[in-house]
């Protein structure tokens, strides 16, 4: 095993430290661009001219914005994120309660989509030209062009109403429980994500497919399906763990709308309730902890690169 | 001098010539598109009925003959708020794409063709603002702002600019290199003239290729943010909330979201379809 | 000899391009006996590695297509036999090499995977036995240490050791006949000799018989028993090896000959073929060769000449043929 080739998973950290900063940067302005006096605005109807003094000097609100700066990136490494003024409890551990039901949406969507599209992309690349290749190719069209949130309803709309199959919103309390009602969610983000999948996976498959390396081991006489299994497909997924991570913040984004709207008691969830109760501290709290999982996602993506492909070094 | 020394490429001349050797996908993403811009500019007098007016006795109808997509909680005319909520809807995905293309365009030309302190510092600044989700950003800084459609531009051009960025600095590289930037530089011209009047014209194509398949992205962006309840405000027609309004309805009456989803569907394909069009046929050329 | 091992008659490959269709490789045939190397010579563009694709029935594109009599191996027609079976004959009867190692080993898979795939599939063998026999092949294509780089990838191995293993992926199928592409063109000079002596060795030690495919006269010169000449998909000369480089008979095979720089060492100036291979969709009616044939005669421009007999074990297909000094 050499393990030199992943020293990087030591070092990368430290390299992801500058983003990092730059995201508690830009979280700080964005909680500072607060029209009107945050200490009124983090007190909330309980502000009287008392409480906002202590609030400002609690805060070091009279400091200069640098200082501030400062105290908010102390405040950040001792995991305060500030209170949540809806649920007066702090933010953190709030955001850190709603992850469950957000890392499950995600991964049950990547799954289900990658349960989709290969298949597809198979199919599609063996068919090129055909009229299997041609429908694939316009449910990929259309998949890249749904609004997740209607195509969420008219799901609803199939399953739940007119069949009965799912649970129309809500999370379960069992294990079991949660599945069932995850299935619906999952399957609408997958559906959009699989469109982009399948029309990456195709074109590498077809590559792969064309590769020298491919007609050698056919022409040790393996067969089409061996072929596939043993040769095409691996080398494809490669570029496919990449697009997976690249579109991480995309897929996020769909979790946010997705849990809206199936009412799942996710982060997504807790954001645009935030936004809508203007509940600062949380939804600087979301939108931090979301950029910070999409940068994790990227270095993960980067470790299983690495595993999978023994050529990459990563510098 | 009526050209210049730069292999400018005429924009329209292009395009032009695509068209001409056009496909089966860029007409028909073609014609939906036009389709939209036209039933969105003849709203007044193809809509059936006032997009606004209620309805006490037509709630919740079912599609008929008089209302072939059904009325909504308002008694309003579906049919009608579709055909109308073109308007907001084709206005939200061009000025979202417009936005953060100038921004990222004279960010990215600039940073490219500068270098050096400031090239890196716009860099990390990019790395940064992709760190965050998309939507996440966006609704964080709408938050700020407030609801509406306002806000929704502006934050738009405050995520959407790095990709366009990204874009036109690579080009302008590459481009900085060539030898008709160091033509135009021997011949005397200023900086300002050979970035914005040589390197840019010609780093361009690109980005203007990107727009359309973005265009989907902000479509579908301005909607979901509007389904949200964060961009357009009703009673304004839009298909995003008209979508969310009925959501309440779904069991009981389907037709109220259905058919404004069909509309984000189709105007969204229509984009998409036009961008691998045009792409398809780049490639072919290339 | 007694019966050939392999025998082409009248192979020939013809691409579909709209409604014309272009001979790619025209009406090929010679044989090979048990542990024969052929060798098989032309310019680039000659058609002789499709023939050889043709052979395999693994052709580059779906345009093209395989036309024949026969192509007769180990008791099996390979153009009368269905994917199936020809698939079973691929690897088992029928291996081949490439001239570039580096792209035709698959990056994500380990040396003796790759090599054990082969074995597994063709005899069976379970996943223990497979690896040990990949080991051992390693070993008789002279791989150092076998037993440590059969866990390798291709990318950790140099070009010539990437060369090795291929050919011990081919072997480890145990075929019969090797064709092998250009094994040694991407190679430099040091490690061509060696995977050369390689081959030699394999086919005293195996028995294995071989068709390599070469624009380098001097790779030929020093391992195949017969040579053969194609010129625009057509086969022009095929004899014995010491026969033909002595006194080569059809004025290609002479001008190929006295373009080799080994040839040419008194001589200043590399000598040169004058003109160009014609294009294969715009052929001559004569003679594909005249155009730029020093003796060529009016019947020359009219007629093409059909390949014959013309000594014993030599055939040549020429109007003009210089003389054979051996003969007379």
């Amino acid at each position: 095993m050499n393990l030199a080739r992943y020293r990087f998973v030591l070092i990368r950290p430290l390299q992801l430290l500058p983003v990092l900063l730059g995201i508690s940067i830009i979280t700080f302005v964005l909680v500072r661009s607060i029209p009107g006096d945050p200490a009124r605005v983090l007190l909330g109807a309980r502000s009287t001219p008392d409480a906002i003094q202590k609030i400002r000097a609690q805060f070091g609100l009279d400091e200069p914005i640098w200082v501030q700066y400062l105290y908010f990136l102390k405040n950040l490494l001792n995991g305060d994120l500030g209170k949540s003024l809806l649920y007066k409890i702090d933010a953190l551990p709030l955001i850190a309660s709603r992850i469950e039901p957000t890392l499950m949406l995600v991964l049950g969507s990547v799954l289900l989509a990658l349960l989709i599209a290969v298949p597809l992309a198979i199919l599609a690349a063996r068919n090129k030209g055909g009229w299997t290749d041609n429908l694939i190719r316009l449910f990929t069209t259309a998949g890249l062009g749904l609004p997740a949130f209607w195509l969420g309803l008219m799901l609803i709309l199939l399953f739940s109403v007119h069949w009965g199959l799912f649970p129309v919103s809500g999370y379960g309390r069992t294990w079991a429980d949660k599945m069932h009602h995850l299935v619906l969610p999952c399957l609408t983000i997958a559906l959009a994500l699989s469109a982009v999948l399948v029309r990456n996976l195709r074109a590498s498959i077809l590559l792969e497919m064309q590769a020298d390396h491919v007609t050698a081991a056919r022409a040790r006489g393996l067969g089409e399906g061996a072929l596939l299994r043993r040769h095409i497909l691996p080398n494809s997924m490669v570029p496919t763990i990449n697009l997976l991570a690249v579109n991480i913040g995309w897929l996020i984004s769909g979790t946010v709308v997705i849990e809206s709207l199936f009412s799942l008691p996710g982060i997504g969830q807790l954001l645009v309730r935030g936004i809508f109760t203007r509940d600062y501290m949380v939804v600087q709290g979301v939108a931090m902890v979301l950029a910070c999982a999409t940068v994790a996602v990227n270095f993960i993506a980067d470790v299983a690169t690495t595993a999978l492909d023994p050529r990459v070094k990563i510098q | 001098m009526s050209h210049s020394p730069s292999p400018t490429l005429s924009l329209r001349w292009r395009l032009g010539w695509n068209l001409r050797n056009g496909r089966l996908t860029l007409y028909c993403g073609l014609a939906i598109v036009l389709g939209w811009c036209l039933l969105a500019l003849c709203a007044p007098w193809i809509a059936p009925f006032d997009p606004l007016m209620q309805n006490g006795e037509l709630r919740l109808a079912a599609p008929s003959l008089a209302h072939p997509f059904g009325t909504d909680n308002f008694g309003r005319d579906v049919l009608s708020r579709v055909i109308w909520g073109a308007r907001t809807d084709l206005q939200m995905a061009l000025i979202g794409v417009i936005f953060p293309f100038l921004l990222g365009t004279c960010i990215g030309a600039i940073s490219g063709y500068i270098g050096g302190l400031l090239d890196n510092a716009c860099m990390r600044l990019i790395d940064i603002v992709l760190a965050f989700p998309f939507l996440v950003l966006m609704l964080a800084i709408m938050a700020i702002l407030g609801p509406g459609l306002g806000s929704f531009y502006i934050a738009m051009a405050l995520v959407g600019w790095v990709s366009y960025a990204r874009l036109i600095r690579s080009q302008i590289l590459v481009l900085k290199e060539s030898d008709f930037a160091l033509a135009a530089r021997s011949l005397g011209f200023s900086h300002r003239r050979t970035l914005f009047g040589h390197l840019l014209p010609n780093a361009l194509f690109g980005s203007v290729v990107f727009c359309m398949s973005d265009a989907v992205l902000v479509l579908l962006n301005g909607a979901a943010v509007s389904y949200l309840g964060l961009g357009v405000q009703p009673p304004t027609p839009e298909w995003g909330s008209m979508v969310a309004e009925g959501q309440s309805f779904i069991t009981s009456a389907w037709w109220i979201c259905t058919f404004p989803g069909l509309a984000v569907v189709t105007l969204a394909m229509g984009f998409s379809l036009l961008a691998d069009g045009v792409a398809e046929r780049l490639g072919d050329r290339s | 000899m007694s019966t050939p091992l392999l025998q082409v008659r009248e192979l020939s490959v013809i691409a579909r391009n709209g409604p014309r269709e272009i001979t790619l490789v025209e009406r090929l045939s010679f044989d090979l006996g048990q542990g024969e190397i052929l060798g098989l010579v032309g310019e680039s563009g000659s058609g002789k590695t499709l023939a050889c694709r043709a052979l395999m029935r693994l052709l580059p594109s779906p345009n093209l297509r395989i036309e024949g009599k026969s192509v007769h191996l180990a008791g099996h027609d390979l153009l009368q036999l269905d994917e199936a079976g020809m698939r079973r004959l691929r690897g088992r009867e029928l291996g081949m090499i490439f001239q570039n190692p580096s792209s035709h080993l698959d990056p994500l898979m380990r040396i003796g995977e790759q090599i054990a795939e082969g074995i597994r599939l063709h005899q069976g063998a379970s996943r223990r036995e497979a690896r040990a026999e990949a080991i051992e092949v390693l070993r008789q294509v002279g791989i150092p240490d076998p037993k440590a780089r059969v866990d390798n990838y291709p990318h950790e191995f140099s070009g010539g050791m990437r060369q090795r293993a291929m050919i011990a992926v081919a072997l480890g199928c145990n075929p019969k006949v090797l064709i092998a592409d250009e094994p040694t063109t991407a190679l430099d000079v040091t490690v061509q000799a060696q995977i050369l002596r390689l081959l030699l060795e394999l086919r005293d030690r195996r028995g294995l018989s071989m068709i390599l495919i070469s624009h380098d006269l001097g790779v030929v010169a020093q391992t195949c028993d017969s040579i053969a000449v194609m010129y625009a998909g057509r086969l022009c000369e095929h004899g014995a090896k010491h026969q033909l480089l002595a006194h080569p008979r059809h004025p290609y095979s002479a001008g190929l000959l006295a373009c080799h720089p080994a040839a040419q060492r008194q001589v200043r100036l590399m000598t040169t073929i004058a003109g160009q291979p014609p294009l294969l969709d715009a052929l001559p009616p004569g003679c594909r060769f005249e155009p730029r044939c020093a003796q060529a005669l009016p019947l020359c421009r009219e007629q093409l000449p059909e390949l014959r007999e013309s000594g014993p074990g030599h055939r040549l297909a020429c109007h003009t043929p210089l003389l054979a000094a051996g003969l007379s």
